[in-house]
């Protein structure tokens, strides 16, 4: 047990310090570079998106090869991460303060905070040549005390996507313009036999639509700016959008087992629509696009129509909500950083992304690289857009937003109360 | 650096009460006590060196262990604990105090209460059920027949799979309106009303998740049963046999009191995995239909990852940690002290 143990002992100790050192040596080195700009050497980028799904999959890569072309010093770094996954991993990143040189934001309330954490570079004056390029519509999102924190590159709207046939086979001529006629319409195609809805209820937010286009219909289209200010949802104009979303909910008109269902996963919310079993869902511009991925192109059995008024309500059919998506970068990128955002949005990849579907056309008079119909519909909604509001759970603060989203969808679900909704959305705005 | 936190406070549970035993096994053979009592004066001053240089090398030895337990298990454990005091972003340092408000607020919470609540049912559940049917299937399965190590296989086999691959199998064969469970049971008189709802009606989705758990799990506890069983020695077993006892009670009084260690590391193992139960129950239903699935480790993440109040859900992680220590003490210092003493029920002890 003893014997000469002192030799063998120091020895040991010797050479596990000697690897204690080797192996804490190259991390504690590892700290010390980054920052990524070496002075006129090679810059490293990285870009996060959500390029996971087709046409982007495959557009992306394209662009960053012919940037990296033209630019040799420069290499960029991508990471593509499904929407879910990629803003919980944001929110990993954003709370070590680490953020990568160029990310995807939609702006609102989540920008915001991170603008105000002094971790998103400021682009006003860096970007002035773009921006005055784009729409101004655009750019809301990302605009805070007149400061631009982020440059769009799709921008849409969220209205109804149809399925022609199914309509026309309940018996409904044309697309409802009122609410009133929208519950005849779903009445119809119940008793036809089809599932007028399709919803991904486990994902809450495509829920949330349904809320606050009524409450922009029925109070009109600054509602919830009046709202998010005095921090108080319980004004009669939201309790009111809930009963109507009640009313839509108690005729049953979303397909069965909605609550389990997801948005682009198999069996979810666009595969019904693709696939001819569901006649309408209520989503953004992005819905074509992803129906066709999961389950099939409707072609011109697709149709758009605006969320319809609402009768003796203050909102007008040219009040929109949406929002799109942009790209913001991380305070201290490197310069090529601001290069890479321009060379996206050049006329050659905006004409790529605009008529492969890809996205909405964000600089001005890109519109007319779009051929299909029911896009260019979009296209001019938001044109002659007379107001706009963000998506509700990228507006607010993330807090309330989540409120808003999880509050619907125990509405929907028949688990909560119009009243009981307006009151935890304003105790989370109070409490956030 | 929050992302610390949601591992740790299960795992942690146990690993605080391990680094207890090591220092006490160490000491054991250190304390020489004896051999220096009886040596003379000038032995016993080299004896001090020795002792000093012998206890600075094992502390060498333990230092990198130590400092990757204190990096990746205190250390976040103390920021929790710090930050479930503050009103709290995650940007920058907490700077607004809130004392115990997000403790009163989580007691308030009919989310958490309810969170508390289904995960004692899930507890109840595994013990009711899914023990009994894995103590069950290793008794069959000890016993001599035919393709033994296949069966042993096959019910082994889920555990052996990822939390997110059962959770994406599972989402799929409970697919409203098309799944595999849909097609089975649609003809069926009495499950056929389940056809479409399993994940997607508040009323069902929690047994369907218990059932997806019990598919999951129960090969493990069978294992441990099996491993249990087998060292109960067959000599005890035949001599009851030969004093007349039959099979229920040569099972009851002699293979289940042996098989006691097993069972109560089982139980422990199952408590503790059910307050941390996260990934399974992400994936398949993220803890909805309004809520119906939520476990505290998913409230705790929309919390802090999708609503960004790290405050409040440090505190969740908090309360978590705490209730797995607590019921960690409790069931080592009542109910496994025996085993952890290892006398009466060890195998062979008895002569």
């Amino acid at each position: 047990m003893g014997i000469a143990s002192p030799s063998r002992r120091s020895f040991l100790s010797a050479a596990s310090a000697g690897a204690l050192v080797a192996a804490t040596g190259p991390l504690l080195g590892a700290c010390g570079n980054d920052g990524g700009s070496g002075a006129g050497g090679k810059v490293t980028l990285e870009f996060w998106n959500i390029a996971t799904t087709e046409p982007q999959k495959t557009q992306y890569p394209k662009v960053v090869q012919a940037f990296q072309a033209a630019n040799p010093n420069v290499t960029v770094r991508m990471t593509a991460l499904e929407n879910e996954a990629y803003k919980a991993k944001m929110t990993a990143q954003t709370t070590s303060g680490k953020l990568p040189d160029i990310f995807v934001s939609w702006g609102g309330g989540v920008l915001k905070q991170q603008v105000e954490a002094g971790l998103v570079e400021d682009l006003t004056r860096r970007a002035a040549d773009l921006s005055a390029t784009l729409n101004p519509l655009s750019m809301e999102a990302y605009r805070f005390d007149g400061r631009l924190y982020g440059i769009p590159y799709d921008m849409g709207m969220v209205g109804f996507w149809y399925n022609k046939r199914l309509f026309a086979k309940a018996g409904v001529k044309q697309p409802p313009a009122t609410w009133s006629a929208f519950l005849d319409a779903v009445r119809r195609l119940k008793a036809a036999g089809i599932t007028p809805i399709a919803l991904a209820g486990k994902e809450k937010w495509p829920g949330h639509y349904y809320w606050s286009y009524l409450a922009m219909r029925i109070g009109g289209g600054a509602v919830f700016e009046q709202a998010e200010t005095s921090r108080d949802f319980s004004a009669p104009v939201f309790v009111d959008a809930g009963r109507r979303l009640k009313e839509l909910a108690d005729l049953q008109p979303f397909q069965q087992g909605y609550q389990g269902a997801g948005y682009p996963t198999p069996g979810g919310q666009a595969a019904l629509m693709g696939t001819g079993r569901a006649a309408m869902e209520l989503m953004g511009q992005w819905a074509p696009s992803v129906q066709e991925d999961a389950g099939g192109d409707l072609g011109a059995d697709l149709g758009f129509f605006p969320f319809p008024t609402v009768e003796g309500g203050k909102g007008t059919l040219t009040e929109v909500f949406g929002g799109g998506n942009g790209h913001a970068l991380r305070k201290g990128a490197p310069k090529e950083a601001m290069d890479f955002l321009r060379f996206f949005l050049n006329a050659e990849n905006e004409r790529m992304f605009v008529s492969s579907g890809a996205f909405m056309p964000v600089v001005k008079g890109a519109e007319s690289a779009i051929t299909d119909p029911n896009r260019k519909q979009v296209a001019q909604a938001m044109t002659g857009a007379t107001g706009f509001q963000l998506f509700l759970d990228q507006a607010f603060a993330p807090a309330v937003g989540q409120q808003v989203n999880d509050s619907v969808a125990e509405l929907i679900a028949g688990r909560a109360t119009p009243e009981q909704v307006t009151r935890s959305i304003t105790q989370a705005a109070r409490t956030q | 650096m929050t992302s610390g936190p949601p591992a740790t406070p299960g795992a942690s549970a146990p690993a605080t009460s391990t680094p207890g035993a090591p220092p006490g096994d160490a000491a054991a053979p250190d304390a020489s006590t004896p051999d220096a009592s009886g040596a003379t004066v000038p032995a016993r001053s080299a004896a001090r060196p020795r002792r000093l240089r012998r206890w600075l090398s094992s502390a060498w030895f333990l230092i990198p262990a130590l400092v990757l337990f204190a990096l990746f298990v205190l250390l976040p454990i103390a920021i929790a604990g710090y930050a479930a005091f503050f009103r709290w972003g995650g940007f920058g340092p907490p700077s607004e105090f809130v004392g115990l408000d997000n403790f009163t607020r989580m007691a308030g919470d009919p989310i958490f209460r309810g969170d508390l609540w289904r995960g004692l049912v899930l507890v109840l559940l595994s013990l009711v059920l899914q023990l009994p049917l894995a103590v069950g299937t290793a008794v069959l399965l000890n016993g001599r027949m035919r393709g033994r190590a296949v069966y042993r296989m096959v019910f082994f086999a889920p555990y052996v799979l990822s939390e997110v691959v059962t959770g994406v199998l599972f989402g799929m064969i409970f697919l409203p309106g098309g799944g595999l469970a849909d097609h089975l049971v649609e003809d069926l008189p009495l499950l056929g009303g389940l056809a479409g709802r399993w994940f997607s009606d508040p009323s069902t989705a929690m047994p369907t998740l218990f059932l997806v758990m019990t598919w999951k799990y129960f090969g493990f506890h069978m294992m441990l049963y099996l491993a249990g069983l087998q060292s109960i020695p067959g000599e005890v077993l035949e001599a009851a046999s030969i004093d007349g006892a039959g099979a229920w009670r040569r099972f009851r009084h002699i293979v289940l009191p042996l098989l006691g260690p097993t069972l109560r590391i089982s139980v422990f193992l199952s408590v503790i995995g059910s307050i941390q139960l996260f990934d399974l129950v992400w994936v398949i239903t993220a803890g909805g239909p309004s809520h119906s699935t939520e476990t505290m480790s998913i409230t705790m993440f929309q919390y802090g990852f999708k609503r960004y109040q790290v405050g409040y859900a440090s505190a969740i992680s908090v309360a978590m940690f705490a209730i797995s220590l607590v019921f960690s003490l409790l069931y080592q210092r009542y109910v496994l002290h025996r085993d952890l003493r290892g006398a009466v029920t060890a195998p062979g002890a008895p002569r």
